[in-house]
């Protein structure tokens, strides 16, 4: 499944969650298949979704956080697995969606072919660690971490479309950042 | 200025969320806040978890030491200025007036011109005046943006 294709499949099963998306085509993916004021879009800061997502977590446990990140994204913030896995929010769901490669760079690859990024979640110690194909089901696998408790480290293997042409997200940033902190 | 007194000021300004990466002058109020300090990996780690908490509706603050400046000026430059996503900064100043260990003495040098160039107001401290950048960080932060407290030895007992 092609990386746009599964992020429009992830958010048919989102409802109130906040999502916090990597830079990057996921962002743009994220805001072209269905833009939400609950939707952050991070423009830079790479590998910052995930701690984003995190402080939310902690900050309001009453609400859900799904961040929407990317393997060039974890690998930089690799260490934010550690911290997941030892303050362990009930209410976050880290998914990872894989396509090897820095995709709005051109495609260069990252090393995500070669490791094992469930195993560096497990081996931290996150609670629920699944792991997704390129060819298998995707949405159970996500509407299962909506349900229960976790938190959850979701990854999923995707390809990426060599002739992505997603448009830039076009809200200014501090929008961005008003409308979902008061949504 | 002692920790519990810091800390005092800090919550009355409505700061509760504290995070960051220590420093041995920053060892008391680390101290001093107890749970309420959340142990990040790196400065620019604890700055996202800083922005996720104040986009929940919390009132952050991250503490670091200046040579942290280095891994943070991407996540300032590019989250928080930006978004205006605001945050206090409590750097302790290593590397004050050239007399420190050596990794401390560029970063000793130019952390204050650093904070100006990127737009991030700053006052260095060195005891009692940490109460009046407090309540300037604080006018800073109201309107949305980033202010940084430096931090001298022997400011924080």
């Amino acid at each position: 499944m092609i990386m746009r294709d599964a992020i429009a499949g992830l958010l048919s099963a989102i409802k109130d969650e906040y999502v916090v998306c990597a830079n990057g085509f996921i962002s743009r993916d994220t805001f072209n298949a269905k833009d939400r004021p609950r939707n952050f879009y991070m423009l830079g800061s790479m590998g910052q979704a995930s701690s984003i997502g995190l402080g939310l977590a902690i900050a309001d446990p009453r609400k859900k956080v799904v961040v929407f990140d990317g393997d060039g994204n974890l690998l930089m913030n690799l260490g934010i697995l550690a911290m997941i896995a030892q303050i362990s929010p009930k209410n976050l769901i880290h998914v990872v969606l894989d396509n090897e490669c820095y995709d709005s760079t051109g495609g260069q690859p990252t090393i995500s072919s070669s490791i094992d990024l469930s195993g560096a979640a497990k081996g931290c110690g996150i609670k629920n660690v699944v792991m997704k194909g390129l060819t298998e089901d995707i949405t159970a696998a996500f509407k299962d971490c909506l349900a229960k408790d976790g938190p959850h480290f979701l990854l999923l293997k995707v390809a990426r479309d060599p002739s992505e042409k997603t448009p830039r997200v076009n809200i200014e940033p501090p929008e961005i950042a008003a409308r979902f902190k008061r949504s | 200025m002692d920790a519990q007194g810091l800390k005092k000021s800090l919550k009355e300004l409505g700061f509760d969320f504290f995070t960051g990466v220590p420093c041995s002058l920053l060892g008391g109020i680390i101290r001093a806040l107890g749970d309420d300090y959340i142990p990040s990996v790196r400065e620019d780690t604890a700055l996202g978890l800083a922005a996720g908490a104040y986009l929940g509706g919390r009132k952050p603050c991250v503490l670091m030491q200046n040579s942290g400046i280095g891994y943070s000026l991407n996540v300032l430059t590019s989250l928080n200025l930006i978004y205006d996503i605001p945050v206090l900064l409590m750097i302790s100043y290593r590397g004050f007036g050239g007399k420190d260990a050596p990794e401390h003495i560029i970063m000793g040098k130019h952390c204050v011109e650093l904070m100006e160039a990127i737009g991030i107001s700053s006052r260095v401290c060195s005891g009692q005046d940490l109460e009046s950048a407090l309540a300037e960080a604080d006018g800073q932060i109201k309107n949305g943006k980033p202010y940084a407290v430096f931090i001298r030895e022997g400011a924080v007992s």
